[in-house]
């Protein structure tokens, strides 16, 4: 048996909200598979098992209220003999471990055996649990008369007529007035924590682009709407590719080092309508033909918008790949997503006057920047991705 | 399609990637892009709808043709009495 806990989403993730279940008690569940749609401050999250097994029950019914990271959820029975103490339901976040390391708070992917979890944190039903927070009773001392102990409404008003009134409780710090605060809250806290702890180093450089938007305009010319590519895809794909050359820029930063990742998954910054960004990852991009990228940038594009985005996508970003030139600026010097070791930057296309064998002639280029861990990496290695991603860039017939 | 009904489905179209635009405050001679802070997705998921409402092609040079809302509609009409 294992615990399916409040999973963080994110490095910016402390609490999160039960939106729906989506296995019954006694149905089977695959790693992979949705098991639950969990609210964050940025997005409803289909969140899911990182276990094969079968969904035994549930701890918590969806409801209004938010729960911290590590809240236990539901418990699965593993498939074949999984230890209980180790077996994680969820897998736990990259960014996790960082933040227990650095930051004081709840152990965010910690899992406790069922057994001692039943005593810690008695049954209680949700109308009874809003119950007990209006009143400002403590569950532990309420004896449940439901099915298995279970802390019904009924249980609650005999406790608040035995016991006297608590002092006033204090206002649940987690209430927040809306969704847009939260959201920059959110970000306030991860950025201010980045900057804190990551000493970055910025490295910039202009690359020529005729080659590639001279390419992508043969392609497009010749294609439907429905089958274009933006030049963001080609920047994407460049960058991933460049990382294989430059691995020790993907990854995290965890326990006081560097870990690498061998897969490369690209956290794409997707600016929210209305304020706020989400930056989920395009999984293996480097992997991914341009047709298949573009694809899958539009299909992500619009689930961030739509607030629906999957808990891989959330936890699994190596790197992070920003481009305000949409928005006219010519450059960007980004902040890493911690634990992230890297962010890539690019700026707007402008058309410049460039030195071409002895000539001046007029070129589009664009500003790619590098934001790096300092702790991870020396200016050294970073100068060699942007370089690597300026050539690949020079050949876009083999992006 | 009268220039009323090119109009309205080009709102439809434009909605769909702003939500929360308002005809009303829409100048049909500014740019939609800034007006309504449109990235290169937003814009080529309008011009994907328009696609889809009105079965034209619109090739990439003619962008800059229906950046604003008055070109949008004037180049669409021109497009379906040609069609």
């Amino acid at each position: 048996m294992v615990q399916f806990i409040m999973p963080k989403l994110g490095a910016d993730m402390t609490q999160g909200k039960l939106v729906e279940w989506c296995k019954k008690p006694g149905q089977p569940i695959r790693r992979g598979e949705i098991i639950a749609v969990i609210e964050t401050d940025k997005a409803n999250v289909d969140t899911e098992s990182f276990v094969d097994g079968v969904f035994e029950s549930a701890l918590v019914e969806p409801h209004d209220e938010w729960l911290p990271v590590g809240t236990p959820l539901a418990v699965i029975r593993v498939e074949g003999e999984a230890p209980p103490q180790v077996a994680p339901a969820v897998q736990p976040t990259a960014a996790a471990p960082a933040v227990a390391a650095l930051a004081p708070g709840p152990a965010p992917a910690m899992r406790v055996p069922v057994a001692e979890a039943a005593l810690e944190r008695p049954k209680i039903s949700p109308a009874a649990r809003k119950h007990v927070l209006d009143l400002g009773i403590d569950p532990a001392r309420i004896s449940g008369t439901g099915p298995g102990g279970r802390i019904t409404l009924e249980d609650v008003d005999r406790a608040a007529a035995a016991v006297p009134p608590a002092p006033a409780p204090a206002p649940a710090p987690t209430e927040v007035p809306d969704k847009v605060l939260r959201m920059r809250d959110a970000i306030a806290a991860t950025m201010a924590r980045s900057k804190r702890e990551i000493p970055h180093y910025y490295l910039a450089t202009t690359i020529v682009m005729a080659k590639a938007l001279g390419w992508l305009e043969a392609r497009n010319n010749e294609r439907p709407v429905t089958e274009r590519l933006l030049p963001g895809v080609l920047l994407i794909k460049a960058t991933a590719l460049a990382l294989r050359r430059v691995p020790e820029l993907n990854g995290f930063w965890l326990n006081g080092r560097a870990e690498p990742s061998r897969a490369i998954h690209v956290g794409v910054a997707i600016s929210l309508r209305g304020g706020g960004l989400v930056a989920p990852a395009l999984h293996d991009a480097e992997q991914c033909s341009l047709d298949e990228l573009m694809r899958r940038l539009q299909d992500l594009t619009k689930r961030a918008r739509a607030n629906s985005l999957r808990s891989s996508e959330m936890t699994d970003p190596t790197i992070t790949v920003t481009s305000l030139g949409e928005r006219g600026v010519e450059s960007v010097f980004g902040i890493i997503y911690p634990p992230q070791l890297a962010l890539v930057g690019f700026g707007k296309l402008v058309e410049r006057p460039w030195v071409v064998d002895d000539g001046i002639v007029t070129q589009p280029v664009v500003t790619a920047t590098l934001s790096g861990d300092h702790r991870a990496t020396d200016g050294h290695r970073g100068a060699l991705l942007l370089d690597a991603i300026d050539r690949l860039l020079q050949e876009p017939e083999k992006l | 399609m009268s220039p009323e009904q090119i109009t309205s489905a080009v709102l439809a179209a434009l909605s769909d990637v702003a939500p929360e635009l308002d005809a009303q405050t829409i100048d049909p001679k500014a740019q939609l892009r800034d007006q309504l802070d449109l990235d290169s997705m937003d814009f080529l998921n309008f011009v994907l709808g328009l696609h889809k409402a009105f079965g034209v092609e619109i090739p990439e040079p003619d962008y800059r043709k229906i950046g604003t809302l008055d070109g949008c509609v004037a180049y669409l009409a021109e497009k379906m009495v040609a069609a």
